[in-house]
């Protein structure tokens, strides 16, 4: 039988409370339930348990590295998707397809196993250490090496969200731009980066996001020195193992709070792009 | 063609380009590979022989075998309620089926741990009646429900959406139940986007580190997966038998990578031909 709903009084398809009754009981037992918990401990401390807390030079240094190395990481990956996502759609060259495939790895390779390769990579004796330890660049144990882990992790979000916008990018408008007398580097600076904006910011934001969160490809190359090269993840479960739960609890808190608003940024930032899209196409 | 570039700008973006997907993405790859097998195939096939090895691979094949079906069960009621239905507050739905893609792996563990632990909600109650959640299977599969959560359904939803409700419709018009319908009109329709969703899930269920991690204990033999196996071996100095176990790691992402880049190009022909008709 259609339940009844003064919205919409009949419906031909059945299953509707079945399947939202589902939705909205496993969503709550095993997301919304948690998560609030983590809220409810978090809002037991005093005011003086936090002001300790954010007082704390090793909290501080973690949260610096943490969003200051993932800033960095996501401009990167800015820069080198939008350049990897117009090769892949505006040239065409042996084994373009392959690379196309190639650069979800970071989605399906576990962090854990990243996080060992890159820093085999980068230790002084590495394939890449060696090459760079002479001129005086230490990338493994420091926090250069978390920002390159930070790279890795990011490297799909920005030519994932640049390339389905390049690969609709009217011809036409390029052509015009261009017989109207505006230079290569004009017709892109004026015209195609405009376009691309959108879907630029939200792979940024999509990468940014990933990068401030990241363990497990982190903690192999990072070294882990506190107050150096330490991220805010490492820091919590440091705090688990010290039985630290108020401390562990706050600074999670903390990080769930800055997640939360960067999601609230990106689905206002992915709607933007959706909307110029649609009125491109129209 | 006025709007390419000199074939000599060309070639340096190409390279460019392919430079900084080698440094990131192929050396890694070859990285793991070269360290598993730097001491000979005999050392790489002594460490992944090992009993604890064995024992990793068993139970991170346990943890997907209950976390991937859980999550298609999931995804499959969440995305026939939100496309085959108008109700309010469906966006917000939508936003919370995504939030766990947005909480950090370490966060996603310690929720877990805030509820099961000792000094957790549920703490006394689990110990008094001899139940262990964490530091044990159960909050091992717990935690990898919860990063995996959104994979089937985000992949479903606006397929379905896309697909309409006509199909079904008509269908039940004609007097085919419910059950029935989903399974002859519906799942024949959504299938390789289902196939693509589970590949997706599968590879994160298989290699979630930091969740894991932190509900695990990491109790040699028992409650160690096969990334926090690969953590072990790497942290006692086991080079061999840590990139071991990683390469095997290394090869199902390869293989899901080939798998699912054969069902995009596959899926995308398909609605393509939706798009026309």
């Amino acid at each position: 039988m259609p339940k009844n709903n003064p919205a919409k009084p009949w419906r031909v398809i059945p299953g509707f409370g079945l399947t939202l009754g589902l939705t909205l009981g496993w969503l709550s037992v095993l997301v919304l339930i948690p998560l609030t918990s983590l809220f409810v401990m978090a809002s037991g401390l005093t005011l003086d348990q936090w002001l300790a807390i954010f007082a704390d030079s090793r909290v501080q240094a973690a949260f610096r590295l943490s969003f200051g190395g993932a800033l960095v990481a996501a401009l990167i990956n800015a820069a080198a998707g939008l350049l990897v996502a117009w090769v892949l759609v505006r040239f065409d060259f042996p084994g373009r397809r392959l690379i196309d495939a190639m650069v979800d790895l970071p989605f399906a390779l576990p962090t854990a196993v990243a996080g060992i390769a890159l820093a085999a990579l980068y230790a002084p004796q590495g394939w890449i250490g060696q090459l760079i330890e002479p001129l005086g660049i230490k990338v493994a144990f420091t926090p250069l090496g978390a920002i390159v882990a930070m790279v890795f992790v990011g490297l799909p979000f920005v030519v994932r969200t640049v390339q389905p916008v390049l690969e609709d990018i009217d011809s036409e408008v390029e052509e015009a731009a261009a017989s109207l007398g505006a230079g290569r580097w004009q017709t892109f600076s004026r015209v195609i980066l405009p376009t691309l904006a959108p879907a630029l910011l939200t792979g940024f934001a999509l990468a940014f996001a990933r990068a401030v969160g990241e363990y497990g490809s982190v903690i192999f190359i990072a070294g882990n020195f506190p107050g150096l090269s330490e991220i805010v993840p490492l820091l919590i479960v440091v705090r688990l193992e010290q039985y630290d739960y108020v401390g562990a609890t706050a600074i999670a808190a903390i990080m769930l709070v800055a997640s939360f608003v960067l999601l609230l940024a990106i689905n206002g930032l992915q709607r933007w792009n959706r909307d110029r899209l649609s009125r491109g196409a129209a | 063609m006025r709007r390419d570039e000199s074939p000599l700008i060309r070639w340096l973006l190409i390279a460019l380009a392919l430079g900084f997907l080698g440094l990131f993405l192929v050396l890694p790859l070859a990285a793991v590979l070269a360290q598993a097998l730097g001491k000979g195939t005999g050392a790489y096939f002594a460490a992944l022989t090992q009993p604890d090895a064995w024992a990793s691979i068993r139970l991170t094949l346990l943890v997907a075998a209950i976390a991937v079906p859980v999550n298609i069960g999931f995804g499959l009621a969440a995305s026939w309620a939100i496309a085959k239905f108008d109700f309010r507050g469906k966006s917000l739905l939508i936003s919370l089926i995504d939030l766990p893609f947005s909480v950090s792996p370490v966060i996603s563990g310690l929720v877990f741990v805030l509820l099961f632990g000792l000094q957790g909600w549920f703490g006394e109650t689990l110990r008094d009646h001899n139940i262990r959640v964490l530091f044990a299977v159960p909050g091992i599969v717990l935690a990898t429900m919860f990063v995996t959560f959104p994979f089937v359904a985000r992949e479903l939803i606006p397929l379905m959406e896309e697909q309409g409700r006509e199909e079904e419709e008509a269908a039940i018009v004609l007097g085919a139940g419910g059950f029935k319908t989903f399974l002859t009109v519906t799942l024949p329709n959504v299938k390789w986007g289902l196939l693509h969703g589970v590949l997706l899930c599968n590879a994160r269920a298989m290699g979630e580190f930091g969740a894991v991690s932190v509900v695990s204990g990491h109790i040699r033999g028992l409650t160690n997966t096969m990334p926090l196996h690969v953590e072990i071996l790497y942290n006692e100095y086991d080079f061999v038998g840590a990139f071991a176990v990683a390469s095997l790691l290394a090869l199902l992402a390869l293989l899901t990578l080939v798998a699912k880049s054969a069902l995009e190009w596959r899926l995308r022909d398909e609605i393509a031909a939706l798009r026309q008709s």
